[in-house]
């Protein structure tokens, strides 16, 4: 959806940012948000830009860099690490090629930590876009990512 | 039968996305019983029911009901704090799955009560279902009638709204929470004034966590004296614990208060995987104390858990088995907290890089005695002088276990003696 | 009142109530060590130095947050206390620039007092700055992150005082960081440059460009004719520079200060600002005679100016096209006096000594060139490099003998000296434009409805043809926001408006000495009509020299000559 299409589905008020912000990234295959972007958002919201630059510095949900299309986030807390999230870790990195904090080179996946999704009940535990996986694996983690991997967008 | 359901005894019984459904099950029937009570007399209701906030410090609950009730304003606004972000907690996204309307029945209980005017439910941007569960729970309120104006026929208008966080475990802090409502970076304001008195766009403001929200209609059907009846002296009624680490039922459970930690992990939570022995647990989250296995006969208790610094009302326990190295979990708590400070306080800031370094040296075995000495010291300081609860509260880990587990942090610095 | 009773370190007080323990502690002479507290700006109670042990609390409290409460039983330097406030400190320099003899605040920094005060001999952790680029793009501010602690007083001056917000937090945790949107450079299409930021800074995180380096260059030049003009803000307040209390005159020191630094001539911008007077005084009457745009503005004060062109670009038409006395200076510097003293104005180098940061930008605006391809100010000098360079010279400032400006721009009237506080141009405005339209001299010269710190004050006159004429003042670009918007929206009832971006005026512009606070400032604007009052000509159109200035160069107030040099445009940015 275009940004000015979701802008007008809310009140001119500045306490709409975050929703805004959360909705519009949503909509962009690579995650991120622009400069321009935000200068219109600010515009609508009737915000200062610093303000929105503060909010989506602040905020681990908004990025400035475009990152993968399917951003894997691994729980870093210790639930999920006393129940082997190491070797879930070791075993994306190997598949992906790539650190933590990285994006693939052919753009699909970036690989981040996150805090807790709050699925310790079954840990060990990731979420790619809004999706949570839980009670992981090596082996369903490789699954995961190959189902994923087919999902390339044209 | 250690568990005892009142919050949780609909769960997996109710359909969390049909109203119709709790309605048949006796939902809503509190808060109809509410609105033909008088509202000094609900809160006095809560007063005899000596509910304490189930959010981590465990205040009476009734006197910042009262508090807000008395003010008078244009708008009184209520928010429910489901920004759960504290590492090895989801119980109140297991209330908001599982029987989303219970909670907003007993914010409706509150809000009448107080006459707020508007709620906001704000639910941490990782919680994707349980944003969409509330939101539809919310529009089916709506239709219904029991969210409006004119609610049920009543002269009482209330209106409510459903906010999700965008990745910021700080905003769990009840000023940063309003900010982060006001769509702003969610960092804390000086207190006083408190936000009863002055809160979200300047209002005054009422902030309680799902569970205890979820505590009013138990409150309403039983009676106050009821309810103080269950559990202990100074904890009443039941807690919610999410159990979780190295146990084989991991999951959450209903027990009154007076239960001991020993059982929870061993009765409800069957032990350890492979019988292995339990090093330590951590009670409350990452913010709060580790301790040895000795210490699991406590029992869960509001006041028991205050002796030694822990904000227990969370109620979360992590099970650690004997393979777990103190100062990896130390290195990985550090980590989160130093990630999650909001950096506006300088010990929280710039303390949790050094209280990094100095747990890392322990982890590499590369500490000296002076870097136990500064650990300490740091770590203290942290605790007493941080701006809000995360600085406050994130040394505690490190602080207990200098306590429990000196002997460890002296062995990684003879190991280097020895080489 | 009914007393407060409290015990600190074990004595008894009795402090009013709703104060805080540091002020209750300061009204009984302890001193509670603070860093980012800063009297005016709110209470953020961010950096935590100042905290304190009361009984009964389990964690510390922070003196500059805390009400006094009835009992309360207060430590202020306890053991416990003690040791946080150095871990404090010595956590914040694990992450400052400490290289303290290479810097602009060395032995002038509030971190560096306070390390020195709490005994800071070593650091127990370890030091992990991680380096940031410098931000050294604009004419007026050097931004270096490095350096900076975080204690907000900037970002809240910004938006508090100014009602701007230029710099604000970015990122969260130890990354966070201060800086313009986005972590990008100072810009003018956001930044006013008024400088108030770097007049709070406690760290050299945020200063003036130092241009001192190149003034020496231009006095060790035989070449050079190298003049200086004297701001009248700043001879209301150089001497705190050198620990002088507030409130008394320095201008005989400043002149021979200036003198033993070796410039050729040491001038007044008072004098230009009665020149100013005559402008803008006339082009007033102009611009009520025929039709022109109203309310006229003042624009003597470039950060306002400066926000005009940033934030309200459709409005320029407002501000009055009178250069401001600095570039007055200039532009008469590097013609008429260059003429009179047979000189080519490529070798007289003017140097100002502002008391903003503003006025950098200013004399670098490309329209401030009376001669093609030369700037009319050379250099502007806050009063902070003004005070570095005479302590360079080894002069003992407080102690000099008085000596007086030279000629021709050195006698003045009261009337210019008062342009350096909020209300004094329009004073100085309403005393000459009074006398040449009633054409009958004033009773009374004090206007003092328009004096003092209040935020936005009136006054009315009578002028013969035009009946009563409403006037305003305006000071800090908050309350200039105001006015500009009651006019945006077609309700403002004045002709004249005068404005100034800084808090008090040019008396607290962002150039002046540091520890600048409203306080002072008031005793800034006691002293500066003391000034005006010991004045023996205290109207701008009874400045003899004026007069001949005109009579030999200039003509008359908005001649063609005025125009070239004395007026100039504004242009729309972003």
């Amino acid at each position: 959806m275009p940004l000015q299409e979701i802008l007008e589905k809310y009140p001119k008020t500045g306490d709409h940012l975050i929703e805004v912000l959360l909705e519009y990234q949503n909509t962009k295959m690579n995650h991120y948000l622009t400069e321009e972007e935000l200068k219109q958002i600010a515009k609508y919201l009737n915000v200062t830009e610093s303000r929105v630059s503060s909010v989506v510095s602040f905020y681990t949900f908004f990025s400035l860099e475009p990152k993968g299309q399917h951003v894997i986030q691994i729980c870093h807390d210790v639930p999920c690490y006393v129940n082997d999230q190491p070797s879930l870790v070791k075993t994306i990195k190997n598949l992906l090629s790539i650190d933590v904090g990285q994006t693939t080179e052919d753009k699909l996946f970036t690989l981040e930590y996150t805090s807790c999704l709050g699925a310790c009940d079954k840990a060990p535990a990731m979420r790619i876009g809004e999706k949570t996986f839980t009670d992981l694996t090596p082996n369903k983690v490789k699954a995961i990512i190959s189902e994923y991997r087919g999902k390339r967008h044209a | 039968m250690l568990e005892k359901k009142l919050l949780t005894k609909r769960v997996g019984i109710v359909n969390p996305l049909s109203i119709d459904d709790y309605i048949k099950q006796d939902g809503y029937k509190q808060f109809k019983k509410a609105l033909k009570m008088e509202r000094i007399s609900i809160i006095e209701e809560v007063e005899k029911s000596k509910l304490r906030g189930r959010a981590g410090a465990g205040f009476p609950a009734a006197i910042k009901m009262m508090a807000f009730a008395k003010e008078e304003a244009e708008h009184k606004y209520m928010i429910c704090n489901a920004d759960e972000g504290e590492p090895g907690n989801f119980k109140d996204r297991y209330l908001m799955e599982n029987d989303p309307h219970s909670v907003l029945e007993g914010m409706l209980i509150t809000a009448y009560a107080t006459r707020a005017t508007k709620a906001y439910i704000y639910i941490r941007g990782e919680y994707n279902k349980a944003l969409s569960i509330m939101k539809w729970a919310v529009d089916e309120a709506k239709e219904k009638g029991f969210i409006g104006k004119n609610i049920l026929g009543s002269d009482y208008d209330f209106d409510m709204e459903v906010r999700s966080g965008a990745g910021a475990y700080v905003v769990g802090e009840e000023f940063a929470l309003i900010e982060s409502i006001e769509g702003k970076s969610g960092r804390t304001r000086v207190k006083p004034p408190f936000p009863t008195e002055k809160g979200l766009f300047g209002y005054p403001t009422l902030i309680n966590n799902v569970e205890t929200f979820c505590n009013y209609p138990v409150i309403i059907e039983i009676g106050g004296k009821a309810f103080a009846k269950i559990g202990t002296a100074s904890s009443t009624g039941t807690k919610l614990i999410s159990l979780s680490g190295n146990v084989n039922q991991k999951g959450v459970y209903e027990i009154p208060f007076g239960v001991t930690i020993r059982e929870v992990i061993e009765t409800l939570g069957k032990g350890v995987p492979e019988n292995r022995k339990i090093k330590m647990i951590q009670l409350g989250g990452a913010c709060g104390p580790i301790i040895p296995e000795y210490m699991l006969d406590m029992k869960i208790d509001f006041d028991r858990f205050e002796d030694f610094e822990s904000k227990t009302g969370a109620g979360a326990i992590i099970v650690m088995d004997e393979r777990v190295d103190v100062f990896e979990v130390l290195h990985r708590i550090v980590n989160f907290f130093g990630h999650e400070s909001c950096g506006r306080c300088t010990p929280c800031r710039e303390g949790h890089p050094q209280l990094e370094i100095l747990v890392k040296r322990f982890l590499n075995h590369e500490a000296t005695s002076k870097d136990l000495l500064s650990l300490e010291s740091l770590a203290r300081v942290m605790h007493q002088t941080s701006l809000c609860g995360l600085g406050q509260s994130s040394p505690i880990s490190i602080i207990s276990t200098l306590g429990y587990f000196r002997d460890e942090y002296h062995d990684r610095i003879e190991f280097v003696g020895k080489v | 009142m009914n007393m407060i009773n409290i015990k600190i370190n074990n004595n008894d007080y009795q402090v009013k109530p709703g104060l805080t323990i540091l002020e209750a502690a300061q009204e009984h002479g302890i001193k509670i060590p603070t860093l980012c507290h800063y009297p005016d700006l709110k209470i953020n109670s961010d950096c935590r130095i100042c905290s304190i042990e009361v009984k009964g609390k389990k964690n510390l409290l922070t003196a500059c947050s805390t009400p006094v409460v009835e009992g309360m039983e207060i430590k202020t330097h306890s053991t416990k206390v003690l040791n946080a406030r150095k871990t404090i400190t010595e956590l914040i320099l694990t992450n400052h620039e400490t290289n303290c003899t290479q810097c602009a605040r060395n032995m002038n920094c509030e971190l560096q007092s306070l390390s020195n005060q709490l005994g800071i001999d070593e650091n127990r952790f370890e030091y992990r700055l991680v380096s940031q680029p410098k931000d050294t793009f604009n004419p007026s501010i050097t931004r270096n992150p490095d350096l900076c602690i975080k204690c907000g007083r900037c970002i809240d001056v910004c938006k508090d005082v100014q009602d701007l917000t230029v710099l604000e937090n970015f990122g969260r945790s130890h990354e966070v960081l201060v800086v313009p949107k986005y972590g990008k450079y100072l810009s003018d299409e956001d930044c006013t440059l008024c400088g108030q930021c770097s007049s709070v800074c406690p760290v050299a995180a945020i200063t003036e460009n130092d241009e001192t380096e190149k003034v020496w260059t231009a006095l060790n030049d035989e070449s050079k004719h190298v003049i200086v003009q004297v701001a009248p803000s700043v001879r209301v307040s150089m001497g705190e520079e050198f620990g002088a209390e507030a409130g008394q005159a320095w201008t005989g020191q400043i002149v021979t200060a200036l003198r033993y630094l070796g410039f050729d001539q040491v001038f007044d911008t008072d004098f230009t600002a009665d020149l100013t007077i005559l402008e803008e005084g006339n082009e007033l009457l102009h611009r009520v005679h025929n039709g022109g745009t109203l309310p006229m503005m003042t624009s003597c004060c470039p950060g306002w100016v400066n926000f005009m062109e940033i934030e309200y670009p459709e409005m320029l038409d407002h501000l009055s096209t009178s250069k401001s006395p600095q570039q007055m200076f200039g532009a008469i510097a590097k013609t008429y006096y260059a003429q009179l003293k047979g000189l080519d104005p490529k070798d007289i180098y003017v140097v100002s000594v502002m008391p903003c940061t503003a006025k950098k930008y200013e004399a670098k605006r490309e329209e401030m060139q009376s001669n093609e391809g030369i700037f009319d100010v050379d250099v502007v000098l806050t009063a902070r490099e003004l005070g570095k360079m005479v302590r360079q010279m080894g002069i003992d400032f407080l102690t000099l003998e008085e000596q007086e400006f030279d000629n021709p721009f050195g006698i003045t009237t009261g009337a210019a000296a008062i342009f350096g506080a909020t209300g004094g141009v329009m004073e100085a405005a309403l005393r000459t434009v009074y006398e040449v339209v009633n054409e009958k001299p004033l009773e009374d010269l004090n206007f003092k409805s328009v004096r003092g710190m209040e935020g936005i004050k009136e006054a009315e006159v009578e002028l013969k043809g035009l009946g009563k004429v409403k006037v305003a003042v305006a000071h800090t670009l908050k309350n200039a926001r105001k006015v500009v918007e009651q006019m945006k929206a077609g309700e403002s009832p004045y002709a004249f408006i005068e404005i100034m971006a800084c808090p008090g005026g040019c008396i607290g512009g962002g150039g002046q000495p540091y520890n600048t606070t409203n306080a002072k400032r008031e005793k800034r604007i006691e002293a500066t009509y003391n000034v005006d009052e010991a004045m023996i000509l205290r109207k701008s159109h009874e400045n003899p020299y004026v007069h001949k200035l005109y009579e030999d160069f200039l003509v008359k107030p908005l001649g063609e000559k005025s125009h070239q040099y004395l007026h100039t445009h504004y242009k729309a940015r972003n």
